[in-house]
């Protein structure tokens, strides 16, 4: 604990706190200083750490994979290069098991959002007070570092998962064949309400749960590890090794199932028949 | 924690680089790998196609090398053979100039017996006639006798 003033509740509350960047009520734009100030701010803010930290581990992945995209040659592989395309090899295995269709889109999209998620997961294994500590050193107020805790960064994602099943959903059946699945299934049209009711919850509850699940495992993990840090220094090892250890899985596994379910979404939206 | 404009950011992001990924990350190294596999395969496949010809080969060469041992073998029995018959030939013409040397040999023989045995008879007829001649000195006239002394010897 850096802040020894501070209390543990403030202290949880410090790390649960974004960089925000928006408009004052006094009509000026700036950067909110604690969490008052941020949610005076209204719709119309950004998490600044938020933004930046997941832009810049998009970037890093897509420099590395774009490289060995470079790179890549008919002959044998170096050990790098190897990596990636086992990565590739991976993805390719898991679209063509669960993906019917035929889409060029699909596996690029199960890579970056593979990739992504993990990277920004990871995030988490880094000790948590190291970078809100170095940014305080530096004037920054508020820094989280793991974007996959802010529903934004996941909700984000999970909004353009919606819309990707929406436009495929409409460009492979026809306005007219997506309403129906909407409204004549699964009780035929006297039941028109109820089929709607049914099929918009199963609609909306794709990329909801999407959303949410990767957030509240990230968050959950993260605040264990907030907890962790409130004890002792020197007992804090026996604690937060094995988390991290076991975060690991958490931060595979999540990606994998993030992946997974928008292949299969995907496929879904692609099916002609219901 | 709030819900802000921060998820359009995001989204435009993920659009962003998905957009990059399907563009510049995916189809190069897809197109690699498949390309490599594709490669990978048509050299086993030539592998096993030159595997298939030594072995055809092989049985070729050791067909040939059957073959010309065969014919090898028919050679050395001709000319066994061959040799056999000459052998045979060479040993009737010896046995037959054997036979001819003898037969002249012989002949030339029979001539020096002749002929030393009319010199004998000559030889012993003037033996005799000097036996005669000593022993009956004066009373044998060499020219009165000298015809039945010759024919004498003739007889002999």
């Amino acid at each position: 604990m850096a802040q020894g003033e501070l209390t543990a509740s403030a202290y949880i509350k410090h790390h649960l706190q974004n960089l925000t960047f928006g408009q004052h009520p006094d009509g000026t734009w700036g950067i909110a200083h604690g969490a008052e100030q941020a949610k005076e701010m209204g719709f119309w803010a950004f998490h600044i750490d938020t933004l930046g930290f997941s832009f810049v581990l998009g970037a890093l992945f897509l420099f590395i994979f774009a490289k060995a995209a470079k790179r890549a040659t008919i002959d044998a592989p170096s050990g790098f290069q190897n990596f990636v395309e086992s990565v590739i090899d991976f993805i390719d295995e898991n679209v063509r098991g669960s993906f019917k269709g035929k889409n060029p889109m699909v596996a690029p999209l199960a890579l970056t959002t593979f990739i992504w998620i993990i990277l920004m997961n990871t995030m988490d294994l880094v000790p948590v007070d190291w970078l809100p500590y170095a940014a305080q050193l530096m004037g920054v107020d508020y820094l989280k570092v793991v974007p996959t805790t802010d529903p934004n960064a996941t909700f984000g994602m999970a909004l353009g998962i919606f819309l990707l099943i929406l436009f495929f959903s409409i460009k492979e059946k026809g306005l007219g064949g997506f309403v129906g699945e909407l409204t004549l299934h699964p009780f035929g049209k006297w039941m028109l309400p109820f089929n709607l009711f049914l099929e918009g919850v199963n609609l909306l509850a794709k990329p909801v749960s999407l959303a949410l699940r990767l957030f509240g495992n990230m968050y959950a993990g993260e605040m264990i590890f907030i907890l962790i840090a409130l004890l002792p220094w020197y007992a804090q090892w026996a604690l937060s090794l094995p988390w991290a250890i076991f975060h690991i899985l958490i931060v595979l596994l999540q990606a994998f199932i993030f992946m997974t379910l928008v292949i299969v979404y995907m496929d879904m939206a692609h099916q002609k028949e219901h | 924690m709030n819900i802000n404009a921060t998820l359009f950011g995001q989204l435009i992001m993920f659009g962003l680089f998905v957009w990059f990924c399907m563009k510049f990350v995916w189809p190069p190294l897809v197109e690699a790998m498949a390309a490599r596999k594709k490669s990978i395969e048509e050299g086993l496949l030539a592998a096993e196609q030159g595997r298939a010809e030594h072995a055809q080969a092989q049985q070729k060469a050791e067909e040939l090398i059957a073959s010309t041992k065969n014919q090898a073998k028919e050679i050395i029995d001709n000319a066994d053979k061959q040799a056999n018959v000459m052998i045979d030939n060479a040993k009737g013409a010896a046995v037959e100039e054997a036979d001819k040397i003898k037969a002249h040999a012989k002949s030339e023989l029979d001539q020096e017996v002749v002929r030393a045995r009319n010199d004998l008879k000559d030889q012993v007829s003037t033996l005799v006639m000097q036996g005669v001649n000593s022993v009956l000195e004066k009373e044998v006239d060499a020219k009165a006798h000298k015809d039945m002394l010759s024919k004498l010897s003739q007889s002999l």
